[in-house]
């Protein structure tokens, strides 16, 4: 792989959209070439930065209204209908990719949104069906060796009740036809399911928030973990839990 | 046969609002980093939601949030185009060899990650605001709203390769701006 081409694909490789032969390839140039490791570096930082800086405006009040306004009033009824954001698939062919000149980039496929949108029904199953716990304990030192031999990691359980997060329990789930562990957070009135699951990829990725189906979720990696934090909390709160557990977490392993 | 249901419909309403307005704060958020103007962005994404609403018969997936961005760029596009920065006023009316230069011409550099980790939102914001059109678009879209290249590529309408060189082009540019900044006395 020649530069030209690696200052491009660093791109796709900080964004996680290659799969993983090209990922690879990517990586191997990268490993060898010190320019080409500096852009790395120099652009992870900066996405860093701008995922840690508030970057998102908030829709004013007002326009929100004017907005809703517009609709006919809601009828009361129960939510039905979820299938719009799920196990959808492109129907045209991704065009030939003209403007770098690169040949073969096979780009991954929407596996995050899909797995994202799994997480929401979990999180919504686990709200639904009185099944939010299999331990039940507010100790952590419980809780985490409940997990022990359930599953091929052992999710990170953090005491945060200092913090206005109160640990209630751990239950196994089942994401992307994998058995996965979630830790059971409660502030208020409100349920967090950080759910937790091993990746592949041990590269670090700063938190992101995102709106589902009117949950937010933050997603993470840290450690070649994947975690998404699953709440109706808003998500400036949500976003605190995360900072929490994150510095939380770095303090523990690092201390 | 499926009838065509009025903007009234109640179970229809019912969908816009489960599927469409949680996604507020990303159309404005967009609206705001394409015109820079809060007022304009207001006007452009209720026009938006409106035009939204009105369509809806017609989304089909694959996904809420690039159909809604496509809609809010025609919006911009066509009550705002005089105002846009691009010299042309049309988003994509930029010359290929613009999007084929070299990006980077510089030799290695070294302790950037310091001054990279020091900005603010607010020179965040004003440094991405002072990026050319297409590329701002694709940067906002990618770092802020946080879409994947093809969902980037399918509400710009352009191909997945045209997506990545204009990320790796807005993020050259950005950097550049963003070390400059720091070079000047404050």
């Amino acid at each position: 792989m020649t530069c030209e081409e690696a200052e491009i694909l660093l791109h796709a490789l900080m964004d996680g959209e290659l799969d993983a032969g090209h990922a690879r390839e990517v990586e191997e140039h990268i490993a060898g070439c010190p320019a080409c490791a500096a852009q790395l570096a120099a652009y992870r930082e900066m996405s860093q930065a701008i995922a840690t800086a508030k970057m998102k405006y908030t829709a004013p009040l007002a326009l929100r209204r004017r907005i809703e306004a517009a609709l006919p009033p809601p009828q009361t009824r129960a939510p039905s209908r979820r299938a719009v954001l799920r196990g959808f698939a492109f129907g045209s062919a991704v065009s030939a990719i003209a403007a770098t000149g690169l040949v073969a980039i096979v780009l991954r496929e929407d596996e995050l949104q899909r797995v994202q949108s799994e997480i929401v029904s979990a999180h919504l199953r686990s709200l639904q069906a009185g099944h939010l716990t299999d331990v039940i304990s507010t100790d952590q030192h419980t809780v985490k060796p409940w997990f022990n031999g359930k599953l091929d990691v052992s999710p990170p359980v953090i005491d945060l009740t200092a913090q206005g997060f109160t640990l209630i329990g751990g239950r196994l789930d089942y994401v992307d036809a994998r058995a996965i562990g979630a830790v059971v957070y409660k502030r208020r009135a409100h349920i967090i399911n950080l759910f937790v699951a091993q990746t592949s990829n041990t590269e670090r990725r700063a938190a992101k928030i995102e709106t589902l189906q009117g949950f937010n979720i933050r997603c993470w990696r840290d450690r070649g973990l994947n975690f998404w934090a699953v709440s109706d909390l808003a998500a400036d709160e949500l976003a605190e839990f995360g900072d929490r557990f994150e510095s939380t977490m770095r303090v523990n392993t690092e201390g | 046969m499926p009838v065509t249901a009025a903007n009234d419909d109640p179970e229809r309403a019912r969908r816009f609002r489960e599927t469409a307005l949680p996604h507020l704060d990303d159309v404005y958020t967009l609206a705001r980093y394409l015109l820079r103007d809060p007022t304009d962005a207001e006007d452009a994404v209720q026009e938006c939601y409106l035009r939204a609403l009105k369509h809806f018969d017609g989304y089909r997936g694959p996904a809420m949030k690039p159909w809604l961005f496509a809609i809010l760029r025609n919006v911009c596009r066509a009550e705002y185009g005089r105002r846009a920065s691009s010299p042309t006023g049309a988003i994509e009316d930029m010359p290929e060899s613009a999007e084929q230069t070299p990006l980077w011409n510089e030799a290695q550099e070294t302790p950037e990650a310091q001054v990279l980790r020091t900005r603010d939102a607010a020179t965040i914001r004003r440094l991405v605001a002072a990026l050319a059109e297409p590329f701002r678009e694709t940067f906002v879209l990618r770092e802020i709203n946080n879409l994947s290249y093809r969902e980037i590529a399918e509400a710009v309408g352009a191909p997945v390769g045209t997506v990545m060189s204009r990320l790796a082009r807005a993020r050259a540019m950005l950097r550049s701006a963003w070390m400059a900044e720091e070079e000047q006395p404050r």
